[in-house]
């Protein structure tokens, strides 16, 4: 039995865009599940800020489409309540207060200075929320952005690098505040270049290079397929270890002073592989590869988007 | 989310354009820079109007030594305060007139047999070309002779006449301001005019006649709370003269007093009429005079002013002044718009903020949160516009009331004479300055839109308004030139400040420097709004083609 698929709150239907002779997006497709934090994930210069600022109908696409809730951006009424994005957290009137800067995006949706309020207690800037935006250090104007996207309590959020200049806590507020958006069942996209940022934070990713998708995969489903059961086993009798485990057919490979991988053979396997030749070990357990890794595995193929990336288009 | 879905629509004014009207608002007014941008339109406006009368010195005695004590007695320079007609406008009101009383209806008629004049060809200044002095005979296109029936001899009261003119044949002239074309062509004694006015009640009409039989009506003005008593006789009175150099530079003048003579005979009083002089007659004949040649001086009297009998009913009379609407002249005292002289100092502050409230979007990459919050982006120009127009509408308000009373006050403790205007057309100063502003702010959002760099839109819009205002009025540009700055740029709007009338019937230097525009003041305001309605139309469009 599975679950009925989540509705599909943020759809992105082969997008094409160029800047010359540049494509800066090259048949860009995914969708955003409501209820799901889906990370968006590839190098600088990828396409994610462009399809970002086509899916909020800032910037036209030469093809294809980007509907919110089956809609697109420029017909929403209220949008803000629809979705909310933090595309820069640097866009803010230096002079004007952050309060203020909350103040007339809410007035533009038609609300008051009561959900300003509420947002900003949210966002924990409740002490520094009178001061002029342009005091306001990288990771507060990021907190700042965050509070905006909420004005409108939308069930979509569009994050674009909301990780940058944040410090520690920052980081882990953030994961934890969009797991949180994620529970109450809003669709959250975010992007990042740094696959570790989302590490225990992404539900589903969104992996994109050149301007098209590479892998649209859950996250748990990537990381089972780059753990491929490898086996971790620390022992003191490396040479042996091999010599067993390859007679069996697995392939063995040094990790480090006392500790070997295993892939090719399941856990029960080398157990009984090592307990048959008495081989001493002090711990076995089967591989869980970071995001971090999954992420190089799934990109090794697409190398050519590393070696020669492009500009980011602005 | 649930509430998402529950939340009451917040009451949509218009489809949520009042939000976004209201979201500009706050924009507007949390940025301290740009109120203090608009305050200062204010105090500018108001500041470098007073610049004007602070750096003017005054003195009577300079003006006429002879009054000086007695204008320092009453606070005011009788030099300088002109006569006024009855509604207050200020008149001129020097002629020569030979005149009795008339009591009730009746007409009175005369023959110009003669008509001529002399002038100082150089304007009263310093003679050109080496040494070509003397003075020179011939009319001005306005010397004035004919028959005149006046409410008494105090200057500025109302009056009706029948006149021959230099240049512009007869006329029928009346309360300073009206003028009726009759016959073309010089007086001669081959040509005679037969000049010939009537009053019945508040009514008077004017003939004239090339032979005294055959009558042609020129036209009939009504002249209201003309007393019962009214003088009647024949006048002569001759402008001044006035030399225009127009260079790069500005165009300089000289003017100098001229003089015309008119000879009548024929002179015949109709109705119940009394000697009211000790003059021939019955006529009291007016004091006799000398006319200077002007300031200068070079060139010598110019002649006698006065009148002389010539016969039975028959008078020449020699004059010197005009009868006419009197408009400011270089230190003839000041239009009131004179206080609105800092509106251009004003003007730039509520560009700068105008054009930068846009293109400080575009530079901080607010213009995507602006957009995402408005995706119907001409909704937003014109929030935008709606709420700029508005604040730079109330600051021009503010301004212009303001500066009128305390530069015309200024104006006043340094001893200049303040023309007279209307309440009509002072409303329409204050309105219009505060509609000139609004419009601007718009022409500066829109050009702010179109270029996106703070620093060109301002220079832009700038160069476009301010410049050529500058220029028109600073006396820079030859006349012709600045006539048509203030005809086809956006500085035309400027005209909804103006106050004084080109009389026709008034030969005068009708440059933007002396505050003549050409254009009427809400025409001249429309120049400025046909700018501001391309440039929003080019925004609107980019605005919505644009990727932000």
């Amino acid at each position: 039995m599975t679950a009925p698929p989540p509705p599909t709150a943020i759809a992105v239907q082969g997008l094409r865009k160029r800047y010359g002779a540049t494509a800066a997006l090259d048949g860009m497709t995914f969708d955003v599940a409501a209820g799901t934090v889906t990370g968006f994930v590839g190098p600088n210069g990828a396409g994610k800020s462009t399809t970002m600022r086509v899916i909020l109908g800032l910037d036209t696409p030469d093809e294809g489409r980007a509907l919110i809730g089956g809609v697109p951006y420029a017909r929403l009424r209220r949008p803000l309540g629809h979705v909310g994005a933090l595309l820069d957290a640097a866009a803010l009137q230096p002079g004007r207060s952050a309060r203020n800067h909350l103040l007339w995006l809410a007035h533009s949706q038609g609300l008051g200075a009561k959900r300003v309020d509420e947002v900003v207690e949210q966002s924990g800037l409740g002490a520094v929320i009178g001061r002029k935006a342009g005091g306001y250090s990288l990771g507060m104007r990021q907190r700042l952005g965050i509070a905006a996207a909420m004005l409108g309590d939308p069930p979509a959020l569009l994050l674009d690098e909301p990780f940058n200049g944040l410090d520690p806590e920052g980081i882990v507020w953030i994961r934890g505040y969009l797991r949180t958006l994620a529970a109450e069942g809003r669709a959250v996209l975010v992007s990042s270049h740094l696959m570790g940022e989302l590490e225990g934070c992404a539900d589903h990713l969104v992996v994109v290079g050149r301007g098209t998708v590479i892998a649209d995969t859950p996250v748990a489903e990537l990381i089972a397929r780059s753990s491929g059961g490898r086996v971790v086993l620390r022992t003191t009798a490396r040479a042996e270890a091999a010599t067993a485990l390859a007679g069996l057919g697995g392939t063995v490979g040094v990790t480090g002073p006392d500790t070997l991988t295993v892939d090719g053979l399941g856990t029960e396997e080398v157990v009984r592989a090592l307990n048959t030749g008495g081989v001493p070990f002090s711990e076995i357990s089967a591989h869980r590869a970071s995001l971090e890794e999954a992420y190089m595995d799934l990109t090794r193929d697409a190398v050519e988007f590393r070696a020669a990336p492009a500009p980011e288009a602005v | 989310m649930a509430d998402v879905l529950t939340r009451p629509a917040a009451a949509p004014s218009r489809d949520g354009f009042g939000h976004l009207v209201h979201a500009e608002w706050t924009k507007l007014r949390t940025v301290r820079g740009w109120m203090i941008g608009l305050l200062a339109a204010v105090f500018l406006t108001v500041g470098i109007g007073m610049l004007g009368p602070a750096g003017s010195q005054s003195r009577c005695d300079n003006v006429d030594g002879a009054r000086g004590g007695a204008a320092h007695a009453t606070g005011t320079c009788a030099a300088s305060t002109p006569p006024k007609r009855a509604d207050g406008r200020e008149v001129v009101d020097e002629e020569a007139f030979v005149h009795r009383t008339l009591s009730g209806d009746g007409s009175i008629t005369a023959r110009l047999t003669a008509f001529t004049g002399r002038y100082d060809p150089t304007g009263g200044g310093p003679a050109t070309g080496g040494g070509t002095t003397g003075l020179a005979d011939g009319l001005q296109p306005w010397s004035k002779a004919g028959v005149l029936v006046k409410d008494g001899t105090a200057a500025g009261s109302t009056y009706a006449a029948v006149l021959a003119t230099g240049d512009h044949g007869v006329r029928m002239q009346y309360d300073y301001t009206g003028d009726l074309a009759g016959r073309l062509g010089p007086v001669s004694a081959a040509a005679p005019r037969w000049l010939r006015l009537t009053r019945a009640g508040d009514t008077l009409t004017g003939y004239e006649s090339a032979d005294g039989t055959t009558w042609t009506r020129i036209g009939s003005a009504t002249l209201r709370h003309l007393p019962h008593d009214v003088e009647v006789g024949v006048f002569a009175t001759s402008p001044e003269f006035s030399v225009i150099r127009n260079s790069f530079g500005g165009s300089a003048t000289n003017t100098g007093p001229t003089v015309a003579t008119g000879a009548f005979d024929h002179i015949a009083v109709a109705g119940q009429s009394t000697a009211a002089g000790s003059g021939a007659d019955g006529w009291t004949v007016p004091r006799t005079g000398t006319a200077d040649s002007g300031p200068g001086g070079a060139n010598g009297p110019l002649g006698q002013v006065g009148a002389s009998a010539t016969g039975a009913d028959a008078f020449t009379v020699t004059g010197s002044g005009d009868i006419a609407p009197a408009n400011p002249d270089e230190g003839a005292g000041k239009s009131l718009e004179s206080a609105l002289a800092g509106t251009f100092a004003g003007l730039i502050a509520v560009i700068v903020v105008a054009a930068l409230t846009m293109t400080s979007e575009y530079r901080r990459g607010l213009i995507r949160t602006s957009l995402a919050a408005s995706p119907r982006r001409g909704r937003l120009l014109a929030a935008k516009a709606v709420v700029l127009g508005s604040a730079a509408f109330v600051a021009g308000l503010v301004a212009a009331a303001a500066a009128i009373p305390v530069v015309t006050a200024l104006e006043h403790s340094k001893g200049l004479y303040v023309f007279h205007a209307s309440t009509e057309a002072v409303i329409r100063l204050v309105v219009g300055t505060a509609a000139l502003m609004a419009v601007a702010a718009v022409l500066a959002l829109a050009v702010g839109t179109i270029l996106r760099r703070g620093a060109a839109a301002v220079a832009a819009v700038i160069v476009i308004i301010v410049l050529p205002y500058i220029l028109a009025v600073a006396s820079v540009l030859p006349g012709t030139a600045a006539d048509w700055l203030t005809r086809l740029t956006p500085a035309a709007a400027f005209a909804v400040q103006q106050t004084i009338t080109a009389w026709p019937q008034v030969k005068a230097v009708h440059t933007p420097a002396s505050g003549y525009y050409p254009l009427s003041p809400w025409l001249g305001l429309a120049v400025l709004a046909l700018y501001a309605a391309v440039a929003y139309a080019l925004a609107h469009r980019l605005l919505a083609r644009r990727d932000a």
